[in-house]
């Protein structure tokens, strides 16, 4: 619980921070949603927004940074932190329940019912004649044609394994860092980093590949729930992998301690979390 | 003042004994069929149960707020738990639920129970009206709302709803089902969910685009029964109510052969070559009971949600787009594919009147037989 | 532990107009921002409350085309919902829960700003939909596939303002919790922690659990209609449906979260004024997390007429119905602790007496609805109209404004005008029965939500509920008007205000110091 009586607990004066972040926030999605009405010069917007978002970001985390440098916060506001990062991290997994869901979905419920499972035996007959239901589906309309199917073990059973190295990477630049050897922090935080944008850029190359395959986002219920999951995951990969930068540039410039060192316990973390979103995935996208 | 109340009285009696003064229904549709009636029985029954816990309930609360208040002098007890009357208080209910619960679930069970039915029905659902289809028999046709109460609900219409017959609750082609047979209905859509309702049968279900669903009713009396959709479909929701005639099986078997004989009629005249004036005027019918919930009565449409058919680019160009946007609708937008819904013939009209009514005159025909050609 | 020195932020005072309000990290200040937003917003909600009942005063079209009656059913519900009640909540929240625990602030005081300013922006992308091509959403609050893909420019306003509001109140949970689980004074253990700490803890705990499943949802749906994927779409082996447990999986934790606060407050308000210690403390708590928990299986208990699996009906009817145990339990300890106390009546005691039977009488029809073969009679119609407003508004609306009146003179230091407060009351509750008991009886009559017009036999209930409608709208006026009067002035307030009070919010002085318990309280 907390502490004894008379610890001050820190509570910082007025800041601009979050009104400009709401501001850059909306400038993205006004602009976003310009883009999504047709109105070319969305893109514009868009990008203003993101501008004052990173302004944000900068200036926000620089101001923590600075006072956490600073000793300005102790063990109790450190618990805090923990708290709001830990269950920021549920609430993350909960995001991608919502996706992992529409996919058991899918392959336990609708696409058998399509195919004339339990009581719909009249959907199958009236409704999607010849349909059977097999997984991956692109539906009984096949919706964007020919596709197919990710293969498991070439290109995502490799980026499983560079993200599980990278996990032990990083728990390595922390074992460093609980020893004060900035050195092994360092080559560990930067092994991962790198293993982090090598798996981003193998995604890629997966993504183009199926596209010329004819897997796209289009192609009925396989290829929305292969992309939509895999493509957030990539996107989280990525704000982990930038996380984890931070984390190396302010290693090399000497901040953290052994003691103290939340926000990068904080971004380590987040990069197991993004780990284990991908053994779901890796179980249950590509393999199963 | 005396007058001005007396005044006031009297409007609110004519108010409440207007019109409607036998229709103060408060409760459940008790209905026509077995499983209705055991529907209501389960209403009564739980209102009953919660009526009495709240007979407990409010009263412990309001002799405790006349007895115990602090201008009686009463002072406060110090007591703040009971292990004894809190276990009562979780197990009774509990009790109270599981009672509660095995009826619910034997009614559940037989209503959810559509095997051996006498006669199957396809309903679909669609913006906004209702199609039904009888496979067997081979008849199918569209159920839209009446035309007097589309004219009577439009916004300065002048026409006073309490007028019409069954306001809102009339259809031009109702459906028909025989008395003492058990009927099967199959629900599906076209468009959106759509639910179909008709309380005195107890039956409810969603009809959902790509899937069917099915419920059952066997009607005890002849007579129509009404409904309505039940789940929202867009702008005219509360436009497309369902009428169900009952009848007796012979009259039923009438009702089926003379379906089956109009239909024949009118695929025979679907093939013959039609002047400009008889186009007209049947385009006109069947622009005001299919197009004109979206387009409106006057071809303007609705801004932003349904365009205009006035000067319309479409509906004033190419004659192959303008079929080609009618039969095969626009994928992804209330315009639905009309090919699978209208004949030859009323294609032809509906375009042509779409090309030379509405504020339009571009001076060609449609023949059924151009729009043969397109299927 | 640390033992930094004591800086020189900690005794600032805050900014100046408007940046004060911009920039503040203060629970207080956010707290009432939260607050003041929440009254527009319930304002903005209510007149198109009040359009709605306009239109349905009598058959026949007469004000609105349907298509914007539609939109206006859906907006009602979407502000009143994310913009009214739920802020009003979070409001409470950020004032109460640390003068409640000792705490100096909220855990973290930026990140609660940024909580609070996502919420004009979100709500002004919202109520901007009203003036875009094609309309406001019209699609109903739940946003049902594939209808709501037929909304115009307004789609994608709608979508990403339920991100933005998810946002915030995701950012509000996780400070909440954060304040709780680390900012309570010593001794002040968690079976000590007044019961409206309790029960938003636990409402914490379903908003951070459900609202990015709800952002999940819309994000399919924004993918559906832009980027070709086919959730929801059946020709590409999706379900419509699918659209439909995903959403109700986050909607009935939602009305929970409504609601459980509630339950808080009420149970502060009752001992208080009943002089007599809330009775089965322990149970409530253990009831709270038995309804919290069983809030996530009982979603489908909407979906009945969908065409579920016999099983599955029977499964969600039962979970449902078992959670009126849980809620029992609460209602009978809210009795037991007026049993034999001390009563007086004052204005958020009344409120709080007419929660408990208003609610009671919403949750009965609750259970009514439960039970899957009648529910097949109920669904859609205005019973069901009738049951939520029971549980939101003489419900979950009556115990903000009794939470209000409860604690408007500890925030201002000034009591509010007794009197006017009682007539408030009074007439909102006879007014707002007058609006929603006559919805029962159309509803079983037969009578469909959601639609602009009817027929005729359904016109007197119609209008009586209007005229409820209408007099319990303007009976808000003087809600208002009470709320401005006091802030601005009136006989002063004690620290201790009421009477049979207890908690540490009642040592504080009347208004309380900017900065409160900065040095940590003992609690024994
Ligand atoms: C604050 C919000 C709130 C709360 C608390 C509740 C509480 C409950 N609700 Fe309600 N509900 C809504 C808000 C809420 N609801 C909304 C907004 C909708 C419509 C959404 C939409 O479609 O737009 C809805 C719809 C809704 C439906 C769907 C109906 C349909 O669309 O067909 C159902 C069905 O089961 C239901 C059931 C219940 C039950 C069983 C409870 C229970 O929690 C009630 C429990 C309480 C009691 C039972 C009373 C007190 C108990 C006792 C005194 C003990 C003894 C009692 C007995 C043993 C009977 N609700
Ligand atoms: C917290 C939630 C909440 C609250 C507080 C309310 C409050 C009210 N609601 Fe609503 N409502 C919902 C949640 C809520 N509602 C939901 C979830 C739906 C379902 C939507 C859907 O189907 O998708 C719904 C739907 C709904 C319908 C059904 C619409 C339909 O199916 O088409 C109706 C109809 O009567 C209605 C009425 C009212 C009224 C009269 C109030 C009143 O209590 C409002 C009172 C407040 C005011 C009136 C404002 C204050 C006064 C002024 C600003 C002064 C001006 C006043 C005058 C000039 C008189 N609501
Ligand atoms: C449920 C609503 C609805 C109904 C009923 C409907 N339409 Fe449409 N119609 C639309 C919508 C929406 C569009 C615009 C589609 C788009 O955005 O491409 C449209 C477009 C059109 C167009 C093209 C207009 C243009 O300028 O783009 C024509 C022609 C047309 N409809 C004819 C008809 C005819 C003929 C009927 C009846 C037989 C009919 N519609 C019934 C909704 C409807
Ligand atoms: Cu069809 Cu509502
Ligand atoms: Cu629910």
């Amino acid at each position: 619980m907390s502490n004894t009586a008379g610890n001050h607990y820190y509570v910082p004066n007025g800041t601009k921070w979050p009104f400009i972040g709401s501001v850059g926030l909306t400038t993205l999605i006004v602009g976003f949603i310009n883009l999504l009405n047709g109105s070319e010069n969305g893109k514009y917007v868009m990008i203003v927004g993101a501008l004052i978002l990173t302004y944000m970001l900068f200036g926000w985390f620089g101001q923590v940074i600075e006072e956490s440098e600073n000793s300005t916060y102790g063990a109790w506001e450190d618990k805090s932190f923990r708290l709001g990062m830990s269950w920021f991290i549920f609430s993350e997994v909960m995001f991608f329940a919502a996706f992992f869901g529409a996919l058991f979905y899918a392959r336990v419920l609708s696409v058998p019912w399509l195919g004339g499972a339990g009581d719909d035996a009249d959907t199958n007959r009236m409704l999607w004649e010849g349909f059977q239901a097999v997984w991956p589906t692109n539906g009984p309309g096949e919706l964007g044609g020919e596709y197919e199917v990710m293969a498991a073990w070439g290109l995502p059973a490799l980026n499983t394994l560079i993200l599980l190295t990278s996990g032990v990477t990083v728990t390595w630049a922390h074992h460093a860092l609980k020893k004060d050897n900035r050195k092994h922090l360092i080559i560990g935080l930067a092994l991962t980093v790198a293993l982090g944008f090598l798996f981003v850029f193998l995604q890629a190359i997966e993504y183009k590949e199926a596209y010329h395959t004819g897997l796209t986002l289009g192609s009925g219920i396989y290829g929305s729930t292969f992309f939509m999951l895999t493509g957030f995951h990539g996107l989280h990969v990525t704000l982990g992998a930038i996380m984890l930068t931070v984390m190396l540039v302010r290693s090399m410039r000497g901040h953290f301690t052994s003691k103290n060192h939340f926000a990068f316990e904080a971004a380590a973390w987040y990069w197991h979390f993004v780990d284990v979103v991908w053994l779901g995935l890796f179980i249950f996208v590509y393999w199963l | 003042m005396n007058k001005l109340i007396q005044i006031a009285v009297g409007m609110m009696g004519a108010a409440f004994t207007s019109g409607a003064y036998a229709a103060w229904e408060t409760n459940l549709t008790k209905g026509v069929t077995d499983i209705s009636h055991e529907v209501y029985d389960l209403h009564m029954l739980v209102l009953y149960v919660c009526i009495a816990i709240g007979v407990l309930v409010f009263g412990a609360m309001i002799y405790s707020m006349i007895y115990h208040r602090k201008s009686k002098g009463h002072k406060a007890a110090t007591f703040h738990e009971s292990t004894k009357a809190e276990i009562a208080w979780t197990i009774v209910p509990v009790f109270i639920l599981v009672a509660l619960a095995i009826p619910a679930a034997k009614a559940l069970i037989k209503m959810e129970d559509s095997s051996n039915a006498d006669l199957t029905i396809l309903v679909t659902g669609y913006q906004w009206k209702w199609q039904y289809e009888y496979p067997e028999e081979g008849i199918s046709f569209f159920s839209n709302l009446a035309s007097d109460s589309r004219e009577a609900s439009a916004r300065d219409s002048g026409i006073d709803p309490a007028t019409v017959d069954n306001y809102l609750l009339e259809v031009d082609n109702p459906l028909v089902i025989p008395v003492g047979k058990k009927v099967r209905f199959l629900f599906t859509s076209n468009d959106v969910n759509h639910g179909w309702w008709v309380p005195d049968f107890a039956v409810k279900k969603d009809a959902i685009p790509g899937f069917i669903n099915d419920m059952w009713a066997n009607v005890n009396e002849p007579g129509i029964y009404r409904g309505q959709c039940a789940e929202l479909c867009g702008k005219d929701h509360g436009f497309m109510p369902i009428v169900v005639i009952a009848k007796e099986e012979s009259e039923y078997n009438e009702w089926v052969e003379q379906q089956l004989a109009s239909a024949k009629e009118t695929e025979a005249a679907a093939n013959k070559t039609w002047d400009m004036a008889s186009l007209m005027e049947q385009g006109e019918k069947v622009y005001t009971t299919s197009c004109v919930a979206c387009h409106q009565a006057g071809g303007q449409g609705i801004p932003g949600v349904f365009p205009a058919i006035t000067g319309s680019a479409i509906a004033t160009g190419d004659v192959a787009g303008h079929l080609d946007t009618i039969m095969n609708g626009r994928p992804g937008t209330a315009m639905q594919a009309f090919a699978g819904q209208l004949n030859d013939a009323d294609v032809a009209a509906v375009t042509t009147y779409q090309r030379n009514g509405l504020g339009n005159s571009v001076g060609d025909m449609v023949q059924p037989s151009d729009v043969k050609a397109l299927r | 532990m640390n033992a930094h020195v004591a800086d020189t932020h900690e005794h600032h005072g805050p900014e100046k107009g408007l940046m004060r309000w911009i920039t503040t990290t203060n629970h207080k200040d956010i707290g009432s921002l939260y607050l003041w937003f929440s009254l527009i917003m319930f304002l903005i909600g209510g007149v198109m409350a009040l359009i709605i009942r306009a239109e349905l005063f009598q058959p026949g079209l007469q004000f609105v085309d349907p298509q914007f009656f539609n939109s206006m059913t859906t907006m009602h519900a979407l502000i009143m919902i994310f913009g009214a009640l739920m802020p009003a909540f979070v409001g409470l929240a950020n004032w109460m829960i640390p003068m409640m625990i000792g705490a100096p602030d909220m855990a973290l005081p930026r990140m609660n700003n940024w909580s609070f300013w996502i919420l004009p922006f979100a709500g002004t992308l919202l109520v901007a939909t009203l003036f875009v091509e094609g309309g406001a959403p019209a699609s109903g609050w739940t946003m049902y596939p594939p209808l709501v893909l037929q909304t115009g420019a307004a789609f994608p306003m709608l979508i990403f303002s339920v991100h933005l509001l998810g946002f915030s109140s995701i950012m509000g949970s996780i400070n909440i919790i954060a304040t709780i689980m680390n900012l309570r004074a010593p001794g002040m253990t968690y079976m000590k922690m007044p019961l409206f700490v309790w029960t938003w803890f636990i409402t914490a705990y379903l908003l951070i659990a459900t609202m990015p499943v709800l952002a999940g949802a819309v994000t399919m749906l924004l993918t559906d209609k832009y980027f070709a994927t086919s959730f929801f779409d059946a020709a590409g082996g999706g379900d419509p449906v699918m659209f439909q447990h995903i959403f109700w999986f986050f909607g009935h934790p939602e009305v929970y979260i409504l609601i459980l606060p509630a339950f808080g407050i009420v149970s502060q308000i009752i001992p208080t004024f009943a002089r007599k210690p809330l009775f089965g403390y322990s149970s409530m708590v253990y009831a709270t997390a038995s309804i919290a928990f069983l809030s996530f299986i009982v979603w489908a208990h909407h979906m009945f007429t969908v065409g579920m699996p016999v099983a599955a009906e029977l499964f969600f009817m039962m979970a449902t119905m078992l959670i009126a145990v849980p809620t029992g339990v609460k209602v009978f300890n809210w009795v037991s602790t007026m049993w034999r106390g001390s009563m007086t009546f004052e204005t958020p005691m009344l409120f709080a007496i007419g929660f408990v039977m208003m609610f009671t009488i919403g949750g009965f029809s609750g259970l009514m609805m439960a039970m899957t073969p009648i529910d097949f009679q109920y669904h859609d119609t205005y019973f069901i109209v009738a049951h939520f407003h029971y549980v939101l508004v003489p419900g979950a609306i009556f115990s903000v404004m009794a939470a209000v009146y409860y604690w408007l003179p500890k925030w201002t230091g000034n009591m509010y005008d007794e009197s006017l407060g009682k007539f408030h009351f009074w007439i909102s509750t006879i007014f707002v029965n007058i609006l929603f008991f006559p919805q029962h009886f159309v509803g079983l009559a037969g009578m469909p939500r959601r639609i602009p017009d009817y027929s005729v036999q359904f016109t007197d209930f119609n209008m009586i509920s209007t005229v409820g409608a209408f007099g319990f709208g303007l009976s808000q006026l003087l809600f208002v008007y009470i709320i401005i009067k006091t802030v601005r002035g009136g006989e002063k307030a004690t620290d201790q205000v009421w009477e049979g009070a207890e908690g540490l919010e009642w040592t504080l002085s009347s208004p309380p110091e900017y900065h409160t318990f900065t040095v940590q309280p003992d609690v024994k």
